[in-house]
């Protein structure tokens, strides 16, 4: 178990060198002067200079990348150009209502889509099976800003349920509750749909299984050859797309966050975009992309706990 | 110059493969649902300048935010155009932008996976390395990153949705030519002495082609759903363009009193992003029934 820690820590790094690569980049990538762009467009030219000494803008790019990488590894993240407040206090502030609204997602996308993705293996060709499998199909088609909208056009306007946006409080409150739901829903309406869909063909597969037939032929009932024998095979799969959803739902957060303002790292990502806020997007591009490596080392640990086969593979 | 021996195919006695493949795809009820739903968005966008009712620009400040009536049958934005109008000049935008995005991925991605997965060794471990750590982060970042970088626009974002999707393809086929390159006819290729170039382009690419195509179409789907995203953000096409995402984030401050502007051009995405969903899922199930969800 241990050699395979190792080997997917190892595996880790360049991914991480990547995404700062990525991030690093940005600012390089941009047309136009670096340190202009950094200063602004009506900064006199002395203190562009001194913007270009500060950030070692002079110095050659291996130079600078290694500086970069440097005071990533401190920590250290900059200073917003908007607001002159250091990047990492912001992105702190926020990152975890963005990881609140993802996993919560999550949780409601896994209960969904397996129960759904059940429900339709078990009664194949039915209309249930049918209804189960288109209702995937448009929630994979569907965008999950515009399904946002429609809920809140529904529940907000005209109902009046739910409120519109914002966060309401913590989530073991019930103004928390209340706000969190439609974010959750839309965000998580297409994971859904993928993991319904993943399970039905999974189960199917595995209800076709040799022990399958054995654990029928013994004159077990159906519901204890699903739940005991089949349901533990056909989930593995499954269990490796749920690590994958979370990076996925981290990332498409900054849309939903957007739609229902919430104050996450989403809405902060668009404003720095629009504001060319260099430092900003750096970082906050650099801390999703580290939780999703970190998210997803942590599925793969788990998930050869979980089935020992896995270590043994590569 | 001897030329090779080839072996002309013996006379059919059995249905042609085209034929047993399109009586296989259309069986299916939902993938005709998916061909009609594409043949309706490429007849839009073809007829889009007859379809539409006016230009995608054209102001009328005194009918704004109209509800749909017979004059405007979706109703007006906040500038007083007509949203049909607006819904018909965008099915070109999507399109476009799905078809530029394949048209990079595809192609980029499948030389990559052929040449990981024909020569192995060093080079399949740099490729899939570096495709490795693209797929090890969310997709909507790069593309964020790409637009961070070049600024706000319509070809931006089509380039950060292609070059997203390039990892995809770069797996598959490599997945494929390693089974493929084990097959006696890529041997005896060789023993006829082919160069390397030969052997992929002729045997090995038309072998693996069939998975390329069907995660092709389901692309299309996606690269249409992604910029739509951006676009949403404001990232994407910049106004007076007609493109569907861009419209929802303009119907987003009009949700109260005129939901219209938001919501039409919702269903335009979502239907035309099925029909693509649809025709990937019946070109797998027919091309590889084993393969069946």
């Amino acid at each position: 178990m241990w050699a395979y820690v190792v080997r997917k820590l190892i595996a880790a790094v360049p991914v991480l060198l990547g995404a700062a690569l990525l991030a690093f980049l940005i600012l390089h990538l941009s047309p136009g002067d670096p340190a202009r762009l950094v200063a602004g467009e009506q900064a006199f030219e002395e203190d562009v200079e001194m913007i270009r000494r500060q950030l070692g803008l002079d110095r050659p790019f291996l130079v600078q990348y290694g500086r970069f990488l440097g005071s990533v590894l401190h920590g250290e993240l900059g200073r917003s150009i908007r607001t002159g407040r250091s990047v990492r206090d912001e992105i702190g502030a926020r990152f975890p209502y963005t990881m609140e609204l993802a996993v919560t997602s999550l949780i409601l996308s896994v209960a969904i889509g397996v129960v759904a993705g059940i429900l339709a293996a078990t009664r194949p060709n039915t209309a249930y099976d049918y209804g189960a499998t288109l209702g995937a199909l448009a929630g994979v088609s569907t965008p999950t800003f515009w399904l946002g909208l429609l809920l809140m056009l529904a529940f907000s306007y005209y109902l009046g349920w739910l409120p519109a946006s914002g966060r309401g409080g913590p989530l073991w409150t019930w103004e928390g509750v209340q706000a969190m739901i439609m974010p959750a829903i839309a965000l998580g309406t297409p994971s859904a749909a993928i993991i319904a869909r993943l399970t039905r063909s999974s189960l199917l597969e595995v209800m076709r299984q040799d022990y399958v037939r054995t654990a029928r032929s013994k004159g077990l009932i159906e519901r204890v050859v699903i739940n005991h024998h089949a349901l533990r095979n056909a989930l593995i799969p499954v269990v490796t797309v749920v690590g994958l959803r979370l990076g996925v739902l981290l990332g498409g957060a900054v849309i939903t966050e957007q739609v229902f303002a919430w104050p996450g790292i989403g809405t902060l990502i668009v404003t720095a975009i629009s504001s060319r806020d260099y430092p900003m997007v750096q970082g906050a591009i650099l801390v999703v992309a580290f939780s999703f490596v970190t998210v997803n080392l942590g599925v793969d640990l788990l998930y050869a706990l979980v089935d020992p086969r896995i270590r043994y593979e590569e | 110059m001897a030329r090779p021996l080839v072996l002309e195919a013996p006379p059919a006695v059995r249905p042609r493969f085209e034929a047993v493949f399109l009586r296989r795809l259309f069986r299916r009820r939902l993938v005709i649902v998916g061909a009609l739903l594409i043949a309706g968005v490429f007849m839009v966008s073809l007829f889009a300048p007859v379809l539409a009712p006016q230009g995608y620009d054209d102001q009328d400040l005194l009918k704004r935010l109209r509800p749909p009536s017979p004059a405007h049958a979706l109703g007006t934005d906040m500038l007083g155009r007509d949203l049909l109008a607006r819904i018909v000049w965008g099915a070109r935008i999507s399109l476009m932008v799905g078809a530029l995005a394949v048209s990079i991925s595809l192609p980029t991605g499948s030389l990559l996976g052929l040449l990981s997965g024909f020569y192995g060794g060093n080079t399949d471990r740099v490729i899939m390395g570096l495709m490795d750590v693209k797929l090890a982060f969310p997709g909507i970042l790069l593309a964020l990153a790409v637009v961070a970088a070049l600024g706000p626009g319509l070809y931006q974002v089509m380039i950060a949705v292609g070059v997203n999707q390039i990892p995809a393809f770069a797996r598959l086929v490599r997945g494929s030519v390693l089974s493929v390159r084990k097959h006696e006819y890529v041997d005896a290729a060789r023993a006829l002495g082919a160069r390397d170039v030969r052997i992929m382009l002729q045997h090995i690419l038309p072998n693996v082609i069939a998975p390329v195509v069907v995660l092709a179409t389901l692309d299309v789907g996606t690269a249409i759903l992604a910029s739509a995203g951006l676009s949403f953000l404001g990232l994407g096409a910049q106004p007076p363009l007609p493109d569907w995402g861009g419209m929802i984030n303009q119907g987003r401050a009009f949700l109260r009193t005129a939901w219209w502007v938001g919501v039409f051009p919702g269903f335009a995405i979502m239907l035309t992003v099925l029909g693509f969903n649809l025709m990937g899922d019946g070109l797998r199930d027919a091309l590889d029934p084993r393969l069946r969800t």
